[in-house]
């Protein structure tokens, strides 16, 4: 892939003046997924309902410099599925150049992707349409007001999984998205985090490559929600993937990758937890034994990543 | 006009027939009783290379609808097709399509809405989508939804119009009866409807657009008034491409069907397949000297208020037959929408509503001969003017 010094360079396909927060992490994983589209590609963005859509698009402002569409909360993946669609027949009745080529992206939050946009998600990759979905996942509702989603953490204070007298904030673990979507056999699935550029433009890039449905999940840190400074998206996003609660992995054709934490690196699952004011309660004594259990967790979701990379490492016909 | 060929189809094969000849970009639809046969003689169409249309196989109906946004913003020409409760799980995106003001064509095989759960022929579907800003025209026979398919290609892609429109026929009784019919050829069908280019394109990376855009009170406001305009609008329109379509093939085409009206005493309105009925009886009627009318409108959004009026004018009573209900309200849909026409204009006749048909409920002589019975003393105030379920 290209160098930072060359990614640089590229021309901005969301410019800046959108209304988000200072150190949104969603922002972030849009400019980076889309250094990963071919340049000799057109994209065209389609979002979900959410605080991207809603901060990129107040009429008649439009921070996008590319098509952009926003339909609704639950169906970003259907309705980039029809614009796709909607190029394949046009194509093929030559209303649109044969040798046009264009790339399709949908952006939805945790919210529109997990929950409530699964199914329509599920839709589209099942189908096989060449277009890219990412998954900015900040752990929550933000854009209504932080309240608990499927890909809460166990642990985390939401507005609708209160921390209280009897309650400590989720009980539920989180649910796994991007082995969900591997299940569908597409042929690339990714999960990155926005403070790691080199991994995640790489992953867009191979994602972007491939002919048919790729699912990218990118950790995008939100300062509102996790209740840290708008300065520290980039650190919060790095001590996820250190402290193994967010590793990196990817699936190209059903072979699974993990990319280790270098030993140096590596640090206590309290080091990601202690910033975040979502997690405050975690870290008192009453609390230790949720405290071990979000551990344990991580330690078992971490052996299933190696159980996959070690069981798929012999495939030989990717799955096509 | 050349010679063609009569043959037996039912509406939906008719409305599949309409959707091959016009061969849009996109289809993305789902099965539901009784719309299914549409999507399935299509995927036949799909199979057998006669149409270039990407086929969209989607999950459900929202996102059947969702994908048509997506198309149709990206330019392309689109249809599909649904029914009841897929129509009603559509609901969301409905008024998404109109408010972004996409030409969307999609059949409707009415269907009664759940509970009980009932696969059978009403309009209570189609009526829960009357004010999102569709144009929405019923057919009474598949003739009809055939000629109404071809139109609504017309009618949406306008510049003037831009809105997306739903061709409805009654489920079962239009959608799988097989009927006499007549289809036009294919190129004529084709130069008919024309090439479509949209002005506004997501694919179009020489000029991006935004679509789907967020906005505040004012704008919004703005923006719904411009939908309702374009909607206002389009019943000219509508009447010029019927007309249009009416000489080109030698069926005739109204807004409003009003048979027997310009001296009736007694009027029933009335849409879609029951018409058929009502004018049997009606004819009966006529023939022992009584003077009765039967009024049906054949475009129900925009409303053909004026052409109803027109009709109506002159009646010592009128009935209003709905095949859907709006419960809570004192009136079903088409006799709230009728006799709202009728107030504006300052007529004053004496009206009776019925609610019939729903769940695909028989609508016998009976209901109809109990109508016009009903009619007689309504006007000379022996009966009250309580809103009716009939042939119960």
């Amino acid at each position: 892939m290209a160098n930072i010094k060359e990614l640089s360079r590229r021309p901005e396909c969301l410019a800046p003046g959108h209304r988000l927060c200072g150190g949104c992490g969603a922002s972030m994983a849009v400019r980076q997924v889309l250094m990963g589209v071919p340049e000799d590609a057109y994209p065209v963005v389609g979002c979900a309902t959410g605080c991207l859509e809603v901060s990129t698009t107040v009429y008649p402002y439009d921070a996008w410099n590319v098509p952009f569409i926003h339909n609704a909360f639950e169906n970003a993946a259907a309705t980039v599925s029809g614009v796709e669609a909607a190029f394949k027949g046009m194509q093929r009745a030559g209303k649109i150049p044969a040798n046009k080529k264009m790339k399709f992206v949908a952006f939805g939050g945790d919210g529109g992707t997990y929950d409530i946009g699964l199914q329509s998600l599920s839709g589209a990759m099942e189908r096989g349409h060449d277009m890219v979905y990412v998954c900015y996942d900040n752990g929550a509702y933000m854009n209504t007001g932080i309240q608990r989603s499927s890909a809460t953490p166990k642990g985390a204070w939401a507005t609708t999984s209160e921390v209280g007298k009897v309650e400590s904030g989720k009980p539920q673990v989180r649910k796994d998205l991007a082995s969900i979507i591997a299940a569908h056999g597409v042929p690339y699935v990714g999960q990155s985090t926005v403070g790691h550029w080199k991994d995640l433009v790489t992953k867009a890039e191979k994602a972007f490559a491939v002919e048919g449905p790729a699912f990218l999940n990118v950790l995008a840190p939100c300062p509102r929600g996790w209740r840290i400074g708008s300065d520290e998206t980039m650190q919060i996003a790095r001590l996820a993937v250190d402290t193994k609660f967010w590793p990196l992995f990817e699936v190209e054709n059903g072979k699974w990758s993990l990319t280790p934490v270098k030993e140096k690196n590596a640090k206590p699952l309290e080091d990601f937890l202690k910033p975040q004011g979502r997690f405050k309660h975690l870290l008192k004594p009453e609390n230790a034994a949720l405290l071990q259990e979000l551990k344990d967790d991580v330690d078992a979701y971490w052996a299933y990543l190696e159980g996959r990379v070690e069981g798929s490492k012999d495939l030989t016909s990717p799955i096509e | 006009m050349t010679e063609k060929q009569a043959f037996s189809a039912t509406g939906n094969q008719m409305i599949a027939e309409a959707m091959r000849q016009v061969d849009p970009d996109v289809m993305a639809a789902y099965p539901i009783t009784p719309q299914t046969t549409i999507v399935e003689n299509y995927a036949k169409y799909v199979a057998n290379g006669q149409v270039h249309t990407e086929f969209v196989t989607v999950e459900s109906e929202h996102s059947a609808m969702s994908a048509c946004v997506g198309a149709s913003a990206a330019g392309a020409r689109v249809a599909t097709a649904t029914a009841s409760q897929g129509l009603a799980l559509m609901w969301e995106e409905l008024f998404i399509a109109a408010g972004m003001r996409l030409p969307i064509v999609m059949a409707n095989a009415n269907r009664a809405l759940s509970a009980p759960i009932n696969i059978h022929g009403d309009h209570s579907d189609v009526m829960g989508a009357r004010d999102t800003g569709w144009i929405i025209f019923f057919a009474e026979t598949a003739q009809e939804a055939y000629d109404n398919t071809v139109i609504s290609f017309c009618v949406a892609e306008d510049e003037r119009v831009l809105l997306p429109v739903m061709t409805t026929l009654d489920g079962f009784i239009t959608s799988h009866a097989m009927e006499r019919c007549v289809l036009e050829d294919d190129e004529m069908v084709k130069s008919f409807v024309g090439p479509y280019e949209a002005k506004y394109a997501l694919l179009n990376t020489d000029d991006p657009i935004g679509a789907g855009m967020f906005a505040m009170g004012d704008c919004y406001m703005k923006s719904r008034l411009a939908l309702r305009n374009a909607n206002d609008g389009s019943l000219p329109i509508i009447e010029e491409y019927g007309k249009k379509w009416a000489e080109a093939c030698g069926r005739p085409f109204d807004l409003v069907d009003a048979w027997g009206t310009e001296d009736a005493d007694y009027v029933v309105v009335v849409l879609g397949s029951a018409a058929g009925n009502v004018r049997h009886i009606a004819r009966e009627l006529r023939a022992e000297g009584k003077k009765v009318g039967v009024v049906r409108p054949r475009v129900y959004r925009p409303f053909p208020a004026e052409q109803i009026v027109e009709a109506c004018k002159g009646a010592k009573a009128i009935a209003v037959l709905d095949r859907a209900d709006s419960i809570g309200a004192k009136h079903a849909p088409l006799a709230a929408d009728t006799l709202a026409a009728l107030y504006a204009a300052g007529e004053q006749i004496p009206a009776k509503n019925y609610v019939y048909g729903l769940g695909g409920n028989d609508v016998t002589n009976d209901c109809i001969h109990r109508v016009f019975d009903d009619l007689e003393k309504l006007a000379a105030g022996t009966v009250s003017d309580e809103l009716v379920y009939l042939g119960i």
